[in-house]
């Protein structure tokens, strides 16, 4: 099926080729915070309804008394060039919603797991599930009030993390930091995927 | 709903982007309401995500009708240059220099 044929191209002004990239991390360690500091639009909010019809109809058997569940996921939008879109997504804040990380990490650059030194644990499922589907990732510390609980090598230890997958440290509240960081993942993507020519 | 169109409508990834087409522009008469909607939404380009976020729809809804949509030449959909579902290294290489240049 390609839609794209039926409107010549030269009518069609403006972008026509968008990439996207998830923000994953547990409830409250920054995800909408970074969508937000790099979007050029407020971040929206679409929502996803699963029902016992859909395809995720599998983990509705996990969702104990309901037939269906509504699951909210952020996202922003960055222009790169004339013709090109960077959406970000931020993953639902209910880990076990897996049908709706699959339609959003399908096709995705990677994921930028955000981490809060405090609550280390709070991302073992989403690294769980992004080295599980072989998408690029990258680890990102955010600094809250500038510090972290947790040195660098300490994290990658306790969460083991591969030696190959960067690990950064950022400010979810600053464009520059979370570009920098944006950037970081990008290059790992391209590293990966020149590995594996 | 047929299989076919169900499955055909499931890969339209939530980053697509839609654009209305002169046929949608010039359509006025007769579309419905929420048609209508989505192709002035779309006379600047929107993704499937920011159609159903603005249309207040529920992602699947959205999908569906951007489908009917397209299959009615009310809208153009652009999927990206992937590689087995992946952007490919030029693709990144674009997306490196953008996020540069930012
Ligand atoms: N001090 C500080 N606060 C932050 C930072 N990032 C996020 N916050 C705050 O932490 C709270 C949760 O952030 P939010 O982005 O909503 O988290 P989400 O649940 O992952 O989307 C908000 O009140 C943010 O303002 C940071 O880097 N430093
Ligand atoms: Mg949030």
């Amino acid at each position: 099926m390609d839609f794209a044929t039926s409107s010549p191209p030269e009518r069609t002004a403006g972008p026509t080729t968008s990439v996207k990239i998830v923000v994953a991390g547990g409830f409250g360690v920054g995800k909408t915070t970074f969508v937000g500091a790099v979007s050029e639009i407020n971040p929206l909010t679409t929502e996803a309804v699963m029902t016992a019809a859909s395809d995720g109809i599998d983990d509705l058997s996990k969702v104990p008394d309901k037939t269906t569940t509504t699951v909210a996921m952020d996202f922003g939008r960055v222009s790169l060039d004339r013709e090109l879109i960077l959406y970000l997504f931020g993953t639902p804040g209910q880990n076990r919603f897996w049908f709706m990380w699959d339609d959003l990490t399908r096709g995705a650059i990677g994921a930028v797991v955000l981490v809060d030194t405090r609550r280390l644990a709070d991302c073992f499922s989403a690294i769980d599930y992004f080295e599980d589907a072989g998408l690029p990732y990258i680890v990102a510390l955010n600094c809250f009030d500038g510090t972290l609980s947790h040195a660098v090598d300490d994290v990658r230890e306790a969460l083991s993390i591969p030696s190959d997958v960067p690990i950064v440290t950022c400010d979810a509240r600053s464009r520059e930091s979370t570009k920098l960081t944006l950037i970081r993942l990008v290059e790992h993507a391209m590293s990966r995927f020149a590995a594996m020519r | 709903m047929t299989g076919g169109r169900t499955r055909a409508r499931y890969q339209l990834a939530i980053e697509a982007l839609v654009s209305t087409t002169p046929r949608g522009r010039n359509g006025g008469f007769g579309l419905m309401p929420e048609h209508q909607r989505i192709c002035d939404l779309c006379v600047e380009v929107k993704s499937l995500a920011e159609i159903a976020a603005l249309m207040r729809m529920p992602l699947g809804v959205a999908r569906v009708m951007v489908g009917d949509m397209a299959e009615a030449g009310l809208i153009a959909v652009h999927q990206s240059n992937t590689t087995e579902g992946k952007p490919d290294l030029a693709l990144l290489e674009r997306v490196l220099i953008g996020l540069r240049n930012l």
